[in-house]
């Protein structure tokens, strides 16, 4: 009788989580003519026509490579500077050691709003607007504090007689850096890789205020202000969302025990 | 610590960007507050705190602060009892433990605006799955009760999973050892809850309503594309409120006061957590 109550709870607590990404499956497979009728709650005619016609639009290709250079770039940006930070916070001599830390820990409770009026005059002054340049210089910035406190906990568990014996070798601080530190932290990097990228994919505020056509624009963007004729093309943003969430989803399946790791290193440890 | 050898070329690239992208646009927003600035005209002068006496007077802001209140206060209680909820049932072993977590992750995963405009779809009224499987025609978005909820609603299906999984690892540390002993003295299982896991639970709790304080009392992509802030600014938070008055009259002086009070209270949040914390780990 416990077993029962306990998988059924499991089942409403999996179908609570799983169910608006459904229904937004079925919604974007049903015909136009299907999406105003309730029920039946699945499609008697399934069709890939709101896919059709999201991939024909010359704009939603442009976004998505846009979306996807921001998030690469930022995240390569963000692992390189961070990792660099992470190590001599965590290995070598810093003047101001524990202020820096917590100088960082503060900066990621910043609230975006606060900072997007001067970041936008400064954009607009050095002419980086609608550029993918001025999103990839800000959200590397805010997403610094989750790499460098990511890899710091990373480095510190890396034993310090490994950077003792490499320096009596003769290596440089550098050297050690990248040929003796940076392979060790490989699965700390994969992790904050993981997560730079999703929340560089995600971000909204910056994205929606920094650019203004579709030479910058990235996805949440395109999709908070999906274009409709007469009516809200319903059918057309579940497709939209589906293809751009899939990768999400994908990388969650494949990488969970990773992202549970990044968030937990944080904020349990910490 | 490492011998002798400098770190401080190392730390130096990532100050140097986290400065000038996040602390000089603090400083300049302070600064900001203080002017009349209209963008399109150029026009900028030095007013003082004319802003700050002008924003104590105005409806709309005690209005926005007022729901950005209830937002947090609403979804962050709601996320942690459902939150501890889901992490105990997930803590127990059971067969595809490993695909049932990475499940629940969907809602963290997807983005604000997607999971906003998911939601936007199912609240429709006529045509919305969530009227036709409760049997109503509530019109969710569009009445002034409703809208605010329905937006807790879609925040606490979001944010759950981060709560289930700070949670779950808090769950994971406390030794076997204390229920195995509690139970052989004849507690219930109510019991236990109370007197072990709720205790050693606390620290991690804590921790849980910090991010989600912080994060729910910024909102502003989940409600913004959910609802704009409407109806007749029913869901507008300081956020909405900042973003509209910046960017869509333009008033920079004003936008930025409004900006420098979110500010202002995401740093009162902060430090008061801080407080509870501290004196929680002396103990």
């Amino acid at each position: 009788m416990k077993k029962v109550f306990f998988y059924l709870s499991l089942i409403l607590v999996l179908l609570y989580c799983s169910g608006p990404v459904l229904w937004q499956i079925i919604t974007s497979l049903k015909p136009d003519s299907e999406l105003t009728i309730i029920p039946p709650l699945l499609p008697l005619r399934p069709t890939a026509a709101h896919y059709l016609t999201i991939i024909k639009q010359q704009a939603f290709l442009k976004i998505m490579f846009n979306s996807a250079a921001v998030a690469t770039s930022t995240t390569m940006l963000s692992i390189v500077i961070g990792s660099l930070a992470a190590f001599g916070l965590a290995k070598l001599r810093v003047r101001y050691k524990s202020f820096i830390l917590g100088f960082i820990l503060s900066v990621s409770m910043f609230p975006p709003i606060a900072t997007v009026s001067p970041l936008y005059i400064i954009i607009r002054s050095l002419g980086l607007r609608d550029t993918l340049t001025a999103l990839i210089i800000t959200y590397t910035t805010f997403s610094l504090p989750l790499s460098i406190w990511i890899l710091t906990n990373f480095f510190r568990e890396i034993p310090d007689e490994i950077y003792l014996a490499a320096k009596v070798d003769g290596c440089s601080p550098f050297q050690i850096f990248h040929r003796i530190m940076l392979p060790l932290a490989l699965p700390g990097i994969f992790t904050a890789a993981i997560l730079v990228f999703i929340f560089s994919w995600n971000e909204f505020l910056f994205a929606l205020t920094f650019t203004s056509t579709s030479a910058a624009r990235t996805i949440p963007v395109a999709i908070a202000l999906f274009p409709g004729m007469h009516e809200i093309p319903w059918g057309d943003i579940a497709a939209a969302s589906i293809i751009v969430t899939v990768p999400l989803i994908l990388m969650v399946f494949a990488f969970q025990k990773r992202i549970i790791e990044g968030l937990t290193s944080g904020a349990i440890k910490g | 610590m490492t011998g002798r050898d400098s770190g401080n070329k190392f730390v130096a690239p990532a100050l140097m960007l986290l400065l000038l992208v996040t602390v000089y646009p603090v400083f300049s927003v302070i600064y900001l507050s203080l002017q009349r600035k209209l963008l399109i005209f150029d026009i900028s002068k030095f007013v003082g705190l004319d802003n700050y006496v002008f924003l104590l007077q105005d409806d709309r802001f005690w209005n926005a602060m007022k729901n950005t209140t209830y937002f947090t206060a609403a979804s962050v209680s709601l996320e942690l009892l459902l939150g501890l909820s889901i992490a105990m049932l997930l803590h127990r072993s059971f067969r595809l433990k490993g695909p049932a977590r990475a499940l629940v992750l969907i809602p963290w995963a997807i983005p604000t605006v997607v999971s906003a405009k998911m939601w936007e779809w199912m609240y429709n009224t006529d045509f919305g799955i969530l009227n036709y499987l409760i049997g109503s025609k509530v019109n969710w978005l569009g009445d002034p009760f409703w809208a605010i909820n329905a937006a807790v609603f879609m925040d606490v299906w979001k944010t759950t999973p981060f709560v289930v999984i700070l949670l779950t690892a808090g769950l994971q540390v406390i030794p076997r050892e204390l229920y195995q002993a509690a139970k052989i003295d004849g507690a219930g299982s109510w019991d236990i809850f109370k007197s072990i896991t709720l205790p050693l639970l606390k620290p991690v709790i804590l921790i849980v309503l910090i991010f989600r304080t912080l994060d729910a009392f910024r909102v502003f992509d989940a409600v913004y594309v959910l609802t704009g802030g409407g109806p007749a600014n029913t869901t507008e938070t300081l956020s909405i409120y900042a973003y509209k008055v910046l960017f869509q009259t333009l008033q920079f002086g004003y936008g930025s006061t409004l900006s420098v009070v979110v500010f202002f209270c995401i740093g009162c949040i902060s430090i008061f957590y801080v407080q509870i914390l501290s004196r929680d780990m002396k103990r």
